[in-house]
């Protein structure tokens, strides 16, 4: 493994009676995509806004790039890309001001103009932010946090807004941006966008971080155990579903069975229909469950989504 | 990858930098070009066409008003284009998370300060050329006399223009939010500007009055201003023993000095919930 950009260390947050983040530990590397995944109020924007010392934490240690984001001088910054979750344009100025403005605060930013047709605004280069649509002003913000040529990238929400050709588009220059070793942290409420992004999501439910890995391993063992679900009819109907690994239940017509080894139950099931002359199993389908379905299931099981009271916690 | 031998942009350039883009903002909203910039342009030609008068000093005699009036609206369209401008431009940026974004990137803060600081300062000197030469083209005004009151001059434009300037820095604590701005910073700035001598004579108004305009530095910039435009024999009658650049300009240092520690102490780069 490459060398940590981000080590985080037994951070907490609190806002007076609000917890909004507990002994938080996590590691991000050089070139990784990592996602943070979490309902509404979960403490990504604050945890993000730690590390972009933007805000202070009660308690524990956190390193950046070398430095301890309450203290890093502008060199430290300079190597910081960031888009906030609220989109802030400078109404007044047009586009292209606006990001030629800004790669001037760095010592070695991209070229303005390709960051604008990066972005997709290359017809609007001329046109005042106020003139902007939504979605554009976002693309605005996103160019901001990119023109700086940052090492590491965090983007809060990035795609909120944009239309799918727009989300698809910064998907590819997150991936440009990574593939020459830059590190982006993002957070999302698109399991889609982490799935096809992130080399590692962290899922974080009211302040604690409840999961780290790949996307296809969140949720463990439970990931492992597929559905494989068919129709039983004609032939079918009158013989008995032989003896299969797994939970077997039944929906109208349908039968699903829950198991750990879906290729030897389909097997099972592929003998078992031959003998009864039928070579294509209606409706036969294996599915493991997604990564949505796993972040929904994690959710629900603690019960609840906003981060608690500390008396309540204590 | 950025490697650190790559030097830093410098400070000039990046405080030159934001300069021109507060200037390019500033002159781009109508509204606070009309009411930092021209309003005072036509305050000084409305109240000019209609009071043609002449103001007394001392028995016997007396000045035109125009060239009474002249040095108060100066004193005034410097305080509109330093403290009301950069009061309601800054809070502004920063409610609406804009200084939160600059935060965000390696701009020094000093940088952000002294575009501010300058763009503030060139746009104090383009009206106040503006005012000066609608005084002398339309109304025929005698300009200071001699090198000793345009010293002064100057000395009270650059110190009221950077007073004003960390002064409406100081005021963005007083707005809560990005549509106060304008009330609450404009309100109090009026009643200052009705009761330092801007727009009626300063000897006629209360006493209390008096003492409570005393204690804000547009009243001295206001006879300062004043003192630089007329004669000698003019203001004591109106200003008593304060008549004179001593007392002004002490009272300005003064307020140059509690001004910067002001700025330093109430202002926030973030809004209060972000604070750390
Ligand atoms: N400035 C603040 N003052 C007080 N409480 C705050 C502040 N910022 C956040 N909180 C609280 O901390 C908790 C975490 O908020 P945070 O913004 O980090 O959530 P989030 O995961 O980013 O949510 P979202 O998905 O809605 O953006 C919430 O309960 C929120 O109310
Ligand atoms: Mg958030």
């Amino acid at each position: 493994m490459p060398s940590p950009v981000v080590t985080i260390r037994g951070v907490s947050k609190s806002y007076g009676a609000v917890m909004a983040l507990r002994h938080v530990d996590l590691d991000i590397y050089a070139g990784e995509v990592f996602a943070l995944l979490g309902p509404n109020g979960a403490g990504k924007t604050t945890l993000v806004e730690i590390l972009e010392g933007y805000r202070g934490r009660s308690s524990g240690e956190v390193d950046v790039l070398g430095a301890d984001p309450g203290r890093g001088d502008a060199r430290w910054r300079s190597r910081l890309g960031i888009v906030l979750q609220n989109t802030t344009v400078f109404d007044f100025l047009s586009v292209e001001e606006t990001v030629v403005h800004f790669a001037g605060f760095y010592p070695s930013p991209l070229d303005s103009g390709h960051v604008i047709d990066l972005v997709g605004l290359g017809d609007k280069r001329k046109a005042r932010c106020s003139t902007l649509s939504g979605g554009q002003k976002r693309r605005v913000d996103l160019a901001l946090g990119l023109v700086g040529n940052p090492d590491l990238v965090f983007l809060d929400e990035p795609t909120t807004g944009l239309d799918p050709e727009g989300r698809r588009q910064l998907w590819d220059v997150i991936r440009s941006f990574t593939a020459l070793g830059k590190t982006v942290i993002l957070t999302t409420h698109y399991l889609d966008e982490a799935e096809a992004l992130a080399n590692r999501v962290g899922i974080i439910i009211g302040g604690e971080i409840v999961d780290i890995g790949p996307p296809d391993e969140i949720g463990g063992e439970s990931r492992f155990i597929a559905t494989v679900s068919f129709r039983p009819d004609g032939a079918l109907t009158e013989r008995a579903i032989p003896p299969l690994d797994g939970e077997l239940t039944r929906s109208g017509p349908h039968v699903s069975l829950r198991t750990a080894t879906p290729t030897a139950a389909v097997a099972t099931l592929i003998a078992w229909a031959a003998d009864a002359g039928v070579a294509e199993i209606p409706a036969l389908s294996v599915s493991h469950p997604s990564l949505e379905d796993t972040y929904l299931m994690m959710v629900a099981a603690r019960g609840g989504t906003e981060s608690t009271e500390t008396g309540a916690a204590a | 990858m950025t490697s650190s031998s790559i030097s830093m942009p410098s400070l000039t350039r990046l405080a030159w930098s934001r300069t021109i883009v507060d200037l390019k903002q500033f002159f781009r909203i109508p509204e606070q070009v009309f009411f930092t910039f021209l309003l005072p342009v036509l305050f000084l030609v409305l109240f000019s066409a209609v009071f043609s008068g002449d103001v007394d000093g001392p028995p016997g005699r007396s000045v035109k008003f125009v060239q009474y009036f002249l040095p108060g609206i100066i004193a005034l369209g410097v305080a509109s284009s330093t403290f009301a401008n950069l009061a309601m431009s800054i809070s502004t940026e920063q409610h609406e998370g804009l200084l939160k974004r600059l935060a965000g990137t390696p701009l020094p803060k000093s940088a952000f300060f002294a575009g501010r600081l300058t763009s503030s300062v060139i746009i104090t000197v383009i009206q106040t050329a503006v005012l000066l030469a609608i005084g002398v083209l339309l109304f025929g005004i005698d300009l200071p006399d001699g090198p000793g009151r345009w010293l002064f001059f100057i000395y009270l434009l650059g110190i009221s223009a950077a007073l004003g300037s960390a002064l409406g820095i100081a005021a963005t604590r007083m707005v809560p939010n990005a549509r106060a701005a304008g009330p609450i910073i404009q309100a109090p700035f009026l009643v200052l500007q009705f009761i330092s001598g801007i727009f009626f004579q300063w000897n006629q108004l209360p006493s209390w009055l008096q003492w409570i305009a005393t204690a804000f530095p547009l009243r001295w910039m206001a006879q300062g201003f004043r003192y630089a435009f007329l004669p000698d024999w003019f203001g004591e009658t109106e200003y008593g023993s304060s008549w004179g650049w001593e007392i002004p300009t002490v009272a300005l240092a003064a307020w140059m000095v509690i001004s910067v520690v002001l700025a330093l102490v109430f202002f926030r780069w973030t809004r209060e919930g972000d604070r750390r």
